[in-house]
């Protein structure tokens, strides 16, 4: 294990940091609430020269992540980071970087979507962007933000993925607070993440395998049309990626482990006290720290319940969870963003559609909180295990989706 | 090439970069821009295509007619795809990881992904001042679509969202000054140009690639389908437009403006300046303006005398 040094970063500074020690060569952002911490202190370490990076100043969250993926189409390892209103402009692009396979990596600081507008935090802005073919993985402190992001690159950019990469981070609740954070060596870090490592590909009009990028010489055409002969096994290909992901994600998170002495559970999943739980939350984000403080208190008391921190929502462990949640009697699903029209909310929908098969299942209860920054207090938490203890004991619920802390 | 005398036999021998075979339809003046401008330009070479005729009839998977480096991101992002190849060119030679000095970094979008959609994303590029060639082609109208008026549509010209109707003659506003637009901005280097005069297109392109900074080349690109001619009058209708004056040839670089080729003669000779109707006559899309609606031709005559007489006072042509 290397010498780390602690220092007190807000999960803002905790990404902008991580960011300066992976290699990065291409930073192009846009500023908005929440995120800006971050591209003020990138902008910072360009500007005193501790990082090779170009920072490119654009005009709008479109052309940041447009000048990501041309920077990662001509070889360089690139970074954006945006929040709410900005991930919905570059929506259109997700899907091209995704499809074009560049390992592009983007924080999101999570911000609820206007209208009304709202800088607060919910998960609205990534959820809208669920099925971009975008790995997403949620952060509980700026410890595991700082962590991610330097893991983020070892996965974006492993051969077996070619995936771009997004960390998400509660808005406020992380960029904007002051926390213990571990952070290595940058030569640790270099070390572990390299520089950008390009694929392969067989060009067949020159017989041989070149680097899938625009080197200047090598005539690649990036970015052409298919049609239905064609598109449904590009589509194909990308969802065998992100299923193979799952693999990947453990493997760099075991690897970082044993460089720095920390874990997330096994990287997609970590439980905490869910082994002989009879009630459990799954819970993404820095919620999850609430919940867990909550979870002590009531193990105090002799309650069983437990907790089930979700890291990566896409690709979607489902195999962990079946393995983790088959014998927790009520299982409720915290979402922190709505799906208006739905039934529940998109977690509750994914966790419940996972158990389906099995003869014997939890029952799932979705507990929609913190939306537009909404405060998830303590007690709140402890009356949602409440709530669930009442479906162990066999009471059927009144609903199955419930609004948590809202004015009727 | 190098040689500043350009033959067209020469010309001819250097190996294609834009191999034939594509999808464009006959007459199309497109492919023939692209291959003028990238005759002379070496490696190292990426191309960025804003999405369009040029990128669906170059790109048909599994097939590609480009033997340059290149990518066609979306619709509206041609310019900032490109400052992003130009970014990570530059980060990867600070940090020793390409060899070559510079990249020559060519963006060719029509005049959807330029007037309208493309450009927020033009502007902030040329901002920034990356070291950019942008090349329009100027086809005046959404071809690809099947012929919807954009910016670069002229006056009265009809298309499927311009029609000429019982109460509106056409598209009812003017062509959006793109260029003057963009010298606006401050760019370094602004020209137009045509596929028939191509002498005067190449010297531009060879120009332009000496200059740091963005430069921004506007090629008028006659659509067949969308204008409503004969395949075979393509280049003889570039030459149609520049002699009306309706598409003047000229450049700014660096605070001073040159008219160029043909319309320098007729800037010393104004005898030489025909007049609208020559254009107008031979399109379709102008049919209605021949034989119903007199009035668009006058407003058109008009219009494009004082962009001329304009044109004339900032290149400092007494007449």
């Amino acid at each position: 294990m290397s010498l780390s040094v602690v220092r007190a970063l807000n999960g803002g500074e905790a990404v902008a940091l991580a960011v300066r020690q992976c290699n990065v060569d291409v930073i192009s952002a846009y500023p908005i609430t929440p995120q800006t911490i971050i591209v003020e202190r990138l902008s910072e370490y360009v500007a005193n020269g501790e990082t090779h990076a170009e920072y490119v100043n654009v005009e709008s969250e479109h052309s940041a992540l447009s000048v990501c993926m041309g920077a990662a189409a001509g070889g360089a390892r690139t970074f954006t980071a945006t929040s709410s209103q900005g991930l919905a402009l570059m929506w259109e692009l997700l899907y091209v970087t995704s499809g074009l396979r560049l390992p592009v990596v983007m924080a999101v600081v999570n911000r609820a979507l206007s209208a009304p507008i709202n800088i607060h935090c919910d998960h609205s802005d990534s959820m809208g962007a669920r099925d971009s073919g975008w790995i997403q993985l949620y952060v509980e402190n700026s410890q595991e933000a700082y962590d991610t992001i330097v893991q983020a690159y070892r996965v974006a950019e492993h051969s077996d993925i070619q995936l771009p990469v997004m960390v998400n981070l509660d808005g406020f609740h992380l960029s904007h607070t002051l926390e213990r954070v571990n952070m290595m060596p940058d030569s640790t870090v270099s070390d572990f993440v390299g520089f950008r490592k390009h694929v392969k590909v067989k060009v067949e009009y020159l017989n041989h395998e070149v680097p899938a990028i625009l080197d200047g010489h090598t005539p690649i055409s990036l970015g052409i049309i298919a049609l239905s002969d064609y598109y449904y096994e590009f589509k194909k290909m990308l969802i065998d990626a992100m299923e193979r992901a799952k693999y990947v994600i453990k493997e760099v998170h075991d690897e970082y482990r044993r460089i720095s002495g920390r874990g997330f559970g096994d990287g997609l999943v970590d439980l905490y006290r869910v082994d002989d739980a009879d009630a459990a939350l799954v819970v993404m984000g820095s919620a999850s720290g609430t919940v867990k403080h909550v979870v002590r208190d009531l193990r105090g008391k002799g309650m069983k319940v437990g907790l089930i921190k979700l890291r990566s929502f896409r690709p979607f462990p489902y195999e962990e969870l079946i393995k983790a949640l088959s014998h927790v009697k009520a299982v409720g699903v915290m979402d922190r963003a709505t799906s208006p029209g739905a039934y529940g909310a998109p977690l509750f929908n994914e966790m419940r559609n996972v158990f389906y098969d099995l003869d014997i299942k939890p029952t799932f209860i979705n507990y929609v909180y913190g939306i537009g920054g909404r405060e998830l207090e303590p007690t709140t938490v402890k009356q949602i295990f409440d709530d669930l203890l009442e479906a162990v004991k066999g009471v059927k619920p009144s609903t199955y989706v419930k609004y948590v802390g809202v004015r009727q | 090439m190098s040689s500043s005398n350009i033959n067209i036999k020469e010309l001819a021998k250097t190996p294609p970069k834009l191999l034939p075979g594509h999808r464009h339809c006959p007459g199309c003046t497109t492919p023939i821009i692209v291959k003028l401008v990238l005759s002379i330009i070496d490696e190292p070479i990426v191309v960025v295509n804003a999405t369009g005729c040029l990128q669906v009839g170059t790109s048909i998977f599994p097939y590609t007619s480009w033997l340059v480096p290149w990518i066609h991101n979306a619709f509206e992002n041609a310019a900032a795809t490109a400052s992003g190849v130009e970014a990570a060119f530059k980060a990867l030679k600070r940090r020793g990881a390409v060899s070559d000095d510079k990249v020559n970094v060519l963006v060719f979008g029509g005049d959807g992904g330029t007037y309208d959609i493309g450009f927020q994303s033009l502007s902030g590029m040329i901002e920034r001042g990356h070291n950019v060639l942008y090349v329009l082609y100027d086809n005046e109208a959404y071809m690809n679509t099947g012929i919807q008026r954009s910016g670069g549509t002229p006056y009265g010209a009809s298309t499927t969202t311009s029609p000429h109707g019982k109460l509106i003659p056409g598209k009812p506003q003017h062509k959006k000054p793109i260029a003057d637009i963009v010298v606006a901005h401050k760019a370094p280097y602004v020209a137009t140009a045509t596929p028939a005069h191509w002498v005067d297109l190449i010297n531009k392109v060879r120009k332009a690639l000496t200059i740091e900074g963005p430069k921004f080349l506007h090629v008028l690109s006659p659509c067949p389908r969308g204008w409503r001619f004969d395949p075979s009058m393509s280049i003889e209708i570039c030459r149609i437009a520049v002699d009306t004056c309706y598409f003047p040839l000229w450049e700014y670089e660096r605070g001073t403006w040159r008219l160029t080729d043909r319309s320098l003669t007729i800037a010393r000779n104004p005898t030489l300046k025909k007049p609208i109707d020559e254009f107008i006559k031979i399109q379709e899309r102008y049919r209605h303006a021949v034989t119903e609606d007199l009035e668009i031709i006058k407003e058109l005559q008009t219009y494009v005398d004082a962009l001329w007489e304009d044109l004339l006072r900032r290149c400092l042509v007494r007449q």
